[in-house]
Formats: C-alpha cells, structure tokens, sequence
C-alpha cells in the first residue's frame, strides 16, 4: 500500500518567486492539496500557462507543465487534449493574459467545451509589468498607465464565460482553501471546460482589492456559497436571495418568522443559464458576492467529439501508397 | 503548344481547363497547369477585373512551365479578350464567344468599340461561335433554368476543345455523372448535352474547315504510373506520408487563408491516414494547437500564407525554444500586407530566415514543383523531428495550384522517420530528479535534437516553457554564460541540418564555366527550360536549383565558385541573393520579377544572353 499523497507531492524543486504575500502561494497550496486529496497522477496531470505572474504556476507544480506565451495558452492546450485526449489539463491564466491579449482564445476553448479547468486569477491588475490597469479594473483606477484614473468598462470574467457558451462556471477566493478546494474538484470531475474565476490579491499593486467581501470577520455577511438545490442563504441563514417577478431579478431580505420564509427563497438550479446570469450579474454594492459552483450544464466535450467525428476515430487504416493511387492514374511503358 | 481559357469568375474556367488537363495526361502528353484568378469569388460579371483564366502548357516534350506565350485563346466574353490579347504571339487562334459581343458588356469591360471591328485583331485567327445561342439549344431538352442552362456553357467549350485535340470524352463523362449525379440529375445532363453539342458542332459545323485540329504525341516519360498532381495535394500527401513513415499522427492545425486552404481541405480528408486537422480561431491559435499537439507527441503542423505567418511568429520561437518539432507551410502570396492573395510571389525568404525576435535560426527548405512537394513535405517532417525544431517548408501560390503530371513514388524507398522519444538514463549520484532534468535535455550529439518527452509518459514529469533555461537541467536560468551557450546551441543545431542534407548537385550545363543559374522554388520550371534553351543555342550554361535556403549546402560554396558569373532569378526584390551574399560572400547577379506572375521562359533565356560573355555580340 502505496502512502497517502500530500501537498508536497506535487511541489517541485522550484525556488517560489512570487512576492511575499501574494494571494498565489495559497492557490498553489490549495491546488496541490486538491491534487493530493483525490490521489491525482502527476504524469497524467499537465498545467499549461500563458505569461503573468500567475502563468509561472507550471514550474511550482510536481507535474508535466508548458509556460507558453502571452494570451494562447488555451490554443496550445487545445492542441494538447487533441493530441491525448486523457490528460487531466489545468490551465492556469489571469485577467490580463485570458481577458485582454487572450481574450479571443479564452471565448473559443470556452465554447468548444475542450475538457480543461481553467483558472483564472483575477487581480485586476497587471502585476508582471509593475501595475498598470487591466481589463477587470474598476472605472477609476489609478495606475502608472492611467494617473488620473482608468475611463474603460471592466469586464466581469464570469459573465463572459457565460457569454461565451461556458459550461461550467465557478468562483473562489484564494485564501479561502476550505471552499476553492471543493469548487476545484468539481471542476476537475467536469467533463469539458471548466471555468473558475479566483479573486486573486495583489499585494504590492493593487492590495485588499477585494477586501470588502474577502474579510473573514465580515464573509457571512458579505460572501453567499451557491449549492445546487438549496436555497439562496447567506449570513447565518438570516439573509437571503428572493427572486422579485417583476424586476426579474435577485433581491436581498431578511430570512425568519416575521420576515420572507424560508421556502420564499430563491433554490439554486446551477443547471439555468438564467439563474448564473442574475448571480454573475449581481451588483457589488449592497449584495453578497456569489461564489461556489454558479452554474454547471454539461454538453460533449470537444476532445470527445473530435475523434468520434473522426473518419476513423484516429486510427490508420489505410496506406499512403493506395492514396497516391486513388483517382486515374496512368501507366507509362 | 499553349491554351489559355479566359471568362467570368463565374463561368466555371477552372472546371474547364482542369478537365482538359486531365484528359491531356489521359492522352500521355507532358503538361503544366496554371490557374490565374481573381481574388473576388464572384466579381461583377462581365468586368475585366472578375477575369479568370486558365493556361495549359501541353506537349510531346517535356514541358517545364505553363508556359510563356498562349497558341490558343479561349475568351468567353470581351472583357476576358481584352485582358488576355497582350498575352497572346502574333497568329494565335482565338475561340470567341460572340454571343457576349454586345454594347452591353463592351461598356462593362471599359471597350470603345467591338474589336472585332477595329482591326485590332487582325493579326490572329479568329473564330466566332455563338456559345451561349449553341448551350441553349442544346440543353432545351433537359428542362433548365436559362441561368443553369447558361452555366453549361464551359462544358459546351470543352467538348469543342476536346475535339480539337483529338481527345476521347468518356473519362470527362465519368467524372461528371460522379460530381453531378447526386446533386441534380437535370445539371449532369444538361452538361453532358453541352459536352457532345460543343463536339459535335466543332466537328460538323459549317465552319469546321476554320477549326484546327492539332495532334499532341505521347510525351517521352520515364517508365512507371503516373497521375496529376498540384502543390496543395501533394504537400498534403506529404505530410501523411511523413506521418506514416514515423509511425505517429499529423495533427494539422491551420486557419482559413488564400491561397493555402486547400491543404486544410485535402488533408481533412485524410483521417485514415493517420492525420487529423483542426480549424482554430485564428491563425496564432493554429500555430499554438500545433505545438500543443507536438507537445502531446503528435506531429503538430500548421499553414498559412505571408500575413498569417507574421502571425504565428511568436509561437514559432516558443516551438524553437522548448525544442518541439513544428512543420511550418507557407504557401507564398503577393505582398506586402494583403498584397496579392491570388497572386504569387516568393517574397517570404527573408520572413522564413531572419523573420523573428532575437536570434532564433530555424531550418527552411523549399519545393520546386508540384510533384516536388511530396518529397518536400518528407523532408521537413523528418528533419523537425531529427532535430527537434520547427521548420518552415516554403512554397507559393503558383506551384499549390498548379498541375503536372507525377511519377508515382515507391514508398519502399523511404527510410522510416527515426523518433527518439525516451531519454537516455543519466547518472547524477543520490538526486534522481537532478538526474531526470538531465535525461530529458540530453541532446543528440550529430542532430542536437533532445528526447521527445510527451505528457502521460510515466516518471517523466517536467516543465518547459519560453524562459531561458539551463542547458543542461532545463531550469529557469538567467545565467549570462548559460544564455550565450544556449543560443550558440540553437545556432549549431540549425548548422547541423547541412550534415544530414544532400551534397548540391548541378542540374544541367557544365560543372565549371561563364555562367550558372541559381534558383530556389517554383522557378525551377522557367529556368529548367531557359537554361536547356540556352545550351541547345551553343551557350554553356549550367543549372542549380536549390532546396535547402537554411542551412546552405555545404559545397554549395565551392560548387557556385566553379563559375565565372551567377544569375539568380526570384520573384522578390533579390531576397535569396541576399542570402548568398550573406552567408557565402557571393557576387550575385539579380533577376527580379515582383509582378504576382510567374517567370516567363524568354525572361529567363534574355538575362542569359545579357549576362553570357560575347553572347550579345555574337548574336547581333
């Protein structure tokens, strides 16, 4: 009986070069772990990286890893699951290299369903090039590439997934290992592209960022973990989501006896394109952040239908020497 | 003896001229096919820029170009005259429809008056058929629209080619009951009708005594099958043979773009061959799933054209830096930007060689000829994967499109594709993992090429990626001596290329003398006969055509030294002149054509004479 695997089976050698503090030390904690708990095989397991800070996370994972370039990591890992389609791929990614230079290859792998989880590490900044505002900045943000504020609309990374045909739809928070660990291996166990944003902190160009739901004293209040057939609640149960028929959209009330009921409350279907919408769509003020599984609709996977709609579902039946001679062919004496 | 067959985009030319060289090879002469169309999929009808046309170069000789000057000019309407009578020699015969000789469509091709009457053809031999009156008629029967009927009318022209030729129509039949059988059974027989009609008339009408008949003999062949073949299908056999030969799949991952989709067409159709294709959302994303698929242990390929291969650079040095094999095709285009898409050109040499961030040396090699390009298409795959290095194979519009007939190869003759896919065990005292880094960067000795180590193989997991690394571990290294030995190493992989590669041979011509004419790629045809012209005409000129642009031959130095002048022409602005002046330290003589044309013979055969001593004089 082979020993249990731990979080320090998948660490590599590696010196870890992020800065001290970086919400990434605990993503990669949380992933190695993950990998350990449900007994993953480092030569099955492949991460593939675009370049970021959050793209150097290949080399610090006990497993076979590709840093490619800037934005494509989708397209390389694309052509990897066509190349073997059992490989357990991760592909690990933020807002400036899957949001803005791979934007265009995060929408395809999205809506092509290729059998990947890809974690998207959003800061909302760029931080590999010293600070400069990113495509999921705020309007205002000060950085050295906008001094007196940033003018452009951010983009919300789940609402594009959705966007974009997405399949599965999750969020986490990087420190919070007890609820991305979960998120993580659902994501995993999806047959198809898995996406999971995780709010990421930059400690040095954009700190606390998100601070207004991250806080541990605050999360009941502030955070709302999804599960699939419960109930909208958060705060202990005393705050919850109701669906307002008129508005068509989610709003927050007291849960109790002189409050909305219970049974009032809005039951998460994670399988309703519409109802992923509402939580995506949620405004930041005055709501919980929705986290957990936000929406989970399998469909085939690319990679499996990509040899299934193969002329010989990738065997060699035939022979170059009979293909020269298909068509009329002459003879010469 | 040389037709050109001219109409509308529209008018189903290509169909036309693609079937007359199919029943030219049937009939055993030698041939030369070149498309010549607009980038316009349906231009307006009856303008001159919505001309197509197609040229067949046929004989009982053998044929090297599609040749200079047209015999015989099919025009289907004014404008297609009009853009083709510069072409033509003085006598030539001309097939006009006279049926699209009205105001109506002079106005549209911007004539003045109807040539016919302007004396402006008076030096050729004209024949004036009522093509379109004569189609009509003849598919009445079948119960078509007048717009299908009118649309038979190339089939209508074919027959009456066919009988000019002497050519039988029963293969032209079978073709057509498979291509229109299932989509409509009144088209394939309004065609066919149109097909006997256009015979028959050439044959029995009154005017038959106009119509010429010419007899094109068997053309002296070497022994063996044959079967016509263009560049886009042979590259595409190609590369499944490659796959074949190394007992691995081709995935080939390539973006729509003219003109070299048509690979992406012909090998989506060879999945039984070992070979899947894979259209990713643009072309970064093509040359990326391409590495990707190299990565997983497939032979990754990707294709484009000019603007496309601008855009897949970045990941080409990726491919280079982590030492995955890549097959890169660029079918050249006119350029620069979108330049000439239809048109071709060899202006991507530079691209190919020098074309990329840092100093990043890649292979490059070149097909000369349809036929050509299998062997070509080997010769990379084989090479990426011995060297572990993407690799671009260089060819262009004219010879992707073009026809010629084709020796058929023995794949007996093709040594196996050699993969060294499991690392040598290295011995590094208690560290196994130190020792596992080292195994999987142990390069080849001869070839440089590393292990080809794909995700999945057991306790071989490690990380690569586009950083520097250790050249010995594959570690992250920002060492300054690491990095300098690291590009010394790419540079002396490349160079090790030239010591698996054939000696340069001369082609044609002495071995030593006033004269050579180098040239690389789909010139090979124009100089080929120019320079057997010249020979014939007492001049002694001597022929080397070169594959490989990087690295150079290694006697390709002393073997060009053995000559008192060298002529290149290309079609660029002298960018493989460049090259040898670079690396060989050349005199070079330039012949440039930058026009979206291929070269004509007599283009050929004129900078010889300029540049051959006493020939001017001795000629005048």
């Amino acid at each position: 009986m082979n020993k249990p695997l731990t979080a320090k089976d998948f660490a590599t050698d590696q010196e870890v070069r992020w800065c001290p503090g970086c919400g990434d030390y605990a993503i990669l904690k949380c992933v190695q772990k993950t990998l350990a708990d449900v007994e993953a095989n480092p030569d099955k397991t492949v991460f593939v990286s675009g370049i970021g800070c959050s793209s150097r996370f290949p080399y610090y994972m006990n497993a076979y890893g590709f840093h490619t370039i800037h934005g494509r990591a989708p397209a390389f890992a694309t052509g990897l699951k066509i190349a073997n389609p059992d490989l357990d791929v991760w592909l690990v990614t933020g807002d400036g290299d899957g949001l803005s230079i791979g934007g265009n290859h995060l929408l395809h792998v999205l809506r092509r369903n290729v059998d990947m989880q890809i974690m998207l590490f959003n800061n909302e900044i760029y931080g590999l090039t010293k600070g400069q505002y990113s495509p999921t900045s705020r309007v205002g943000t000060r950085s050295p590439s906008t001094p007196s504020g940033s003018i452009d609309s951010p983009v919300n990374p789940c609402a594009f997934a959705l966007g974009a045909n997405a399949r599965f739809i999750a969020r986490g928070i990087d420190t919070d290992a007890k609820n991305l660990s979960p998120v993580l291996k659902a994501a995993r166990e999806f047959k198809g592209a898995a996406f999971v944003e995780i709010f990421q902190n930059c400690i040095v160009y954009n700190k606390d960022r998100f601070e207004d739901f991250v806080a541990k004293k605050t999360a009941a209040e502030t955070q709302i973990h999804l599960e699939h057939g419960k109930p909208m609640l958060f705060a202990n149960g005393e705050k919850g989501l109701k669906l307002n028929i008129q508005t068509l959209a989610l709003e927050v009330v007291d849960v109790g006896e002189n409050a909305t009921p219970v049974e009032d409350i809005f039951v998460h279907d994670e399988t309703n394109p519409a109802v992923a919408q509402m939580l995506i769509n949620l405004p930041m003020q005055g709501y919980p952040m929705p986290l957990g599984v936000l929406y989970r609709n399998p469909a085939e996977s690319f990679d499996d239908a990509f040899w299934k709609h193969h002329p010989t579902q990738g065997k060699r039946t035939g022979k170059v020497a009979d293909a020269l001679r298909k068509g009329s062919v002459w003879k010469k004496n | 003896m040389v037709v050109r067959f001219a109409g509308d985009s529209g008018d189903g030319v290509q169909l036309l001229g693609a079937q007359f060289a199919e029943s030219t090879a049937l009939a055993g002469a030698d041939f030369s096919t070149f498309p010549d169309f607009p980038a316009e999929i349906r231009a307006p009808v009856g303008t001159t820029f919505g001309v197509s046309a197609f040229q067949i170069n046929l004989g009982a000789r053998r044929i090297s170009t599609a040749g200079d000057q047209p015999d015989v000019l099919v025009a289907l309407n004014p404008a297609a005259l009009k853009v083709n009578l510069p072409l033509l020699h003085k006598g030539a015969l001309i097939l006009l429809n006279t049926d699209a000789f009205n105001d109506r469509n002079f106005a549209k091709a911007h004539i003045a008056a109807d040539p016919r009457k302007t004396g402006e053809l008076d030096d050729y031999q004209v024949i004036e058929i009522a093509i379109s009156t004569q189609t009509l008629e003849a598919v009445k029967p079948h119960g078509l629209s007048k717009s299908d009927a009118e649309q038979c009318k190339n089939f209508w022209a074919l027959g009456a080619v066919l009988w000019m030729f002497g050519r039988d129509r029963d293969p032209i039949v079978q073709w057509a009951q498979k291509k229109f059988a299932k989509k409509s059974p009144e088209i394939l027989a309004g065609n066919l009708a149109a097909l006997d009609a256009g015979h028959a008339y050439a044959e029995t009408a009154e005017l038959s005594a106009e119509i010429p008949q010419f007899a094109i003999g068997e053309a002296p062949m070497e022994k063996g099958e044959y079967r016509s073949i263009t560049g886009a299908e042979a590259i595409s056999l190609g590369l499944a043979a490659a796959g074949e030969l190394a007992d691995r799949e081709i995935v080939f991952c390539g973006y729509p773009i003219t003109p070299a989709s048509s690979i992406l067409h012909y090998l989506s159709k060879m999945g039984d061959l070992g070979v899947a294709t894979f259209q990713a959302e643009d072309e970064i994303a093509a040359c990326c799933a391409a590495i990707g698929a190299s990565y997983g242990g497939k032979i990754g390929v990707t294709s484009s054209s000019g603007p496309g291969i601008a855009l897949k650079t970045e990941a080409i040095g990726l491919g280079m830096a982590t030492e995955l094999p890549l097959v890169i095709v660029n079918s050249q285009r006119g350029g620069p930007s979108t330049g000439l898409p239809t048109k071709t050109e060899q202006s991507d040499l530079y691209q190919a060689v020098y074309g990329r961030n840092a100093d990043s040396p890649l292979p490059v090699l070149a097909a000369s000829s349809p036929g050509d390009c299998f062997d070509a298409a080997i010769e990379a795959t084989r090479v990426a994967i011995r060297h572990m290095t993407p690799i671009f194979l260089l060819t262009d519009g004219y010879i992707a499109n073009a026809a010629g007939p084709w020796a058929l190869p023995d794949m007996d003759d093709y040594e196996p594709i050699e993969v060294n896919a499991s690392p040598a065990t290295v011995e590094d005292g208690d560290d196994p993992s130190l020792a596992l880094k080292k195994a999987i960067w142990k390069r080849d000795e001869k070839s440089y090429g590393r292990p080809w180590v794909a995700p999945g193989m057991e306790g071989l997991a490690h990380r690569i990626g586009g950083l520097e690394k250790d050249i010995e571990t594959g570690d992250i290294s920002y060492d300054p001596a690491n990095h300098q030995a690291m590009g010394e190493l790419r540079a002396k992989k490349v160079a090790s290329v030239a010591d698996f590669i054939a000696d340069q041979t001369v082609e044609q011509g002495p071995e030593k003398g006033p004269l050579v004419v180098v040239g690389w790629g789909s010139t090979h045809g124009a100089i080929w006969r120019a320079v057997n012209q010249a020979n014939e005409q007492g001049m002694e000129v001597a022929q080397v055509h070169l594959r490989w642009l990087n690295p150079l031959p290694k006697n390709l130095k002393a073997l060009l030294s053995n000559y008192d002048r060298i002529l290149l022409p290309e079609m660029n602005f002298g960018q493989c002149a460049t090259l040898l002046r670079d690396r060989l330290e050349l005199d070079v003589v330039q012949l440039n054509k930058v026009s979206g044309q291929p070269f004509k013979i007599a283009e050929v055969l004129d900078a010889i004479r300029e540049n051959y001593p006493g020939a001017k004089q001795a000629a005048e």
